[in-house]
């Protein structure tokens, strides 16, 4: 292990033909993932007592919003890092995720739409959950926002880790806005401390695409971080010698 | 002794400005008053509902003015060569932002504070809830102008700046609002206002102590 120079892949030539390897086999997990999943979430999960088919849509309800938590969680540690280190390829990683966890949010509020209409009889309610995810949605937009207006790269990798670190304290009150205010969402069912109140074969199914998510999402921040590395880096030799290597 | 002697200097400086230039002062205040007085004209009349709403009415609109008030924060001073002087000096920044802050609460934040009695009252609210009303406001406004500070740092001189800030900033003050607006709920229906209040004194501490680091490193980031 102490062979490995880990410092090597912070430089964005290496970063970027390592991550060009790396990106189809998380693809390729992601989507197997995603085949086995949904096949457990529609054929071997059986049918829920009470909100009968609808429920199924937690397949990917629950792992779209537990990763766009997650994302912003990721997000603004680059952030810190690269406020810390003062790595250029941190913040990279930081922009890269925004879009992907953004996407993720708003799958999330659209397919929890899509279940509270059956389930509760309103596409959406007032509910602390609810509420909580739509201000992490406007978090990553204006994240994105702020990014978009600063021309210079350096003050807006810099003022978007900040803006980042700063959104974050908003992601322990979306996790605990479920004790804080007890409201017509139902509580998590799935807890670390707790036997799960769902059936193990959900659970799993549940599981596995919430590792679909989260492979997909590293294969769409590593291609987007490359194509921001190609941007930045276009005046460098590296970036002239892959294009004439593609020529 | 030198912190405070800083602190009050700053203030005595940006209250004299905020006085030779009434009309911003004005403008917000007007805001805010237009804001809320829309509110009845939009959902109607009906005494009861109103009076249902007006704490949460008072709330938006006194985030909507303080948000609009936060381009006068750091812009004319950057504009002026103001600001990059005051980071050239020996005072740690953290000190004499958290005077700027201040003084920019006193000019925006305070008049809310004296006129959202009057607004309570167009709204039915009872006496016991104006009250807290206030009370909710002067722990919540000084939290909307740290907060504040930070988005208008981070888009000092940015075309669109004051859209952008918008967007940064309302996110944030989400829970003061939650909290403001369920004190005069509390209040209103018996349940009292004291859980409501607490949060919103602990978000001020929590505020109070962290945002001067953050808005300091803002600064450092768009000046250089």
């Amino acid at each position: 292990m102490n062979s490995i120079n880990w410092y090597k892949y912070s430089s964005p030539a290496t970063f970027y033909s390592l991550a060009g390897k790396m990106i189809p086999w998380f693809y390729g997990a992601a989507a197997l993932l995603c085949l086995v999943g949904l096949y457990i979430g529609f054929f071997l999960a059986p049918t829920d007592f009470q909100q009968s088919e609808a429920y199924r849509i937690i397949f990917i309800h629950v792992p779209a919003s537990w990763m766009s938590m997650f994302i912003y969680v990721v997000m603004a540690v680059w952030a810190a890092i690269g406020l810390a280190f003062n790595t250029r390829l941190s913040f990279m990683m930081a922009s890269a995720l925004a879009p992907t966890g953004a996407m993720l949010t708003f799958v999330a509020l659209w397919t929890g739409a899509l279940w509270g209409k059956p389930t509760w009889g309103a596409w959406w309610v007032w509910d602390a959950r609810l509420t909580s995810e739509l201000i992490l949605f406007f978090l990553y937009i204006g994240f994105m926002a702020l990014q978009a207006a600063i021309d210079d790269p350096r003050r807006a990798d810099r003022a978007g880790a900040l803006i980042a670190l700063v959104g974050v304290v908003n992601v322990p009150i979306i996790y605990f806005s479920v004790r804080w205010w007890n409201t017509l969402h139902q509580g998590a069912s799935v807890s670390v401390t707790k036997a799960p109140s769902m059936a193990s074969i959900m659970l799993a199914g549940m599981l596995v695409m919430a590792f679909a998510v989260w492979m997909y999402a590293i294969a769409a921040a590593l291609s987007r971080a490359r194509s921001i590395i190609l941007e930045r880096e276009r005046n460098s030799q590296w970036v002239a010698q892959l294009l004439e290597a593609k020529v | 002794m030198r912190t405070m002697q800083t602190i009050f200097a700053l203030l005595r400086r940006e209250l004299t400005l905020a006085m030779r230039r009434r009309g911003d002062v004005l403008t917000v205040l007007f805001f805010f008053v237009i804001v809320a007085s829309l509110f009845p004209l939009g959902v109607g009349p009906d005494t009861q509902l109103l009076r249902l709403m007006g704490g949460g009415v008072v709330w938006v609109s006194a985030l909507l003015a303080a948000m609009l008030s936060l381009g006068r924060l750091f812009a004319n001073d950057y504009a002026d060569g103001t600001l990059e002087q005051l980071v050239l000096t020996p005072t740690p920044p953290v000190i004499w932002i958290t005077g700027k802050i201040l003084a920019h609460w006193m000019v925006s934040g305070v008049p809310l504070i004296l006129v959202a009695p009057v607004l309570g009252i167009q709204f039915g609210l009872s006496n016991e809830a104006l009250g807290v009303l206030i009370f909710s406001l002067l722990l919540g406004t000084p939290v909307l102008s740290l907060i504040g500070a930070i988005g208008a740092a981070l888009t000092l001189g940015l075309r669109g700046g004051g859209v952008l800030v918008s967007l940064l900033v309302l996110p944030l003050y989400i829970p003061v609002l939650i909290f403001g607006a369920g004190a005069v709920d509390g209040a209103m229906s018996g349940m009292g206002a004291e859980a409501h209040l607490s949060l919103l004194g602990g978000i001020l501490i929590l505020a109070f102590m962290l945002t001067p680091w953050a808005v300091s490193a803002a600064l450092r980031i768009s000046i250089e």
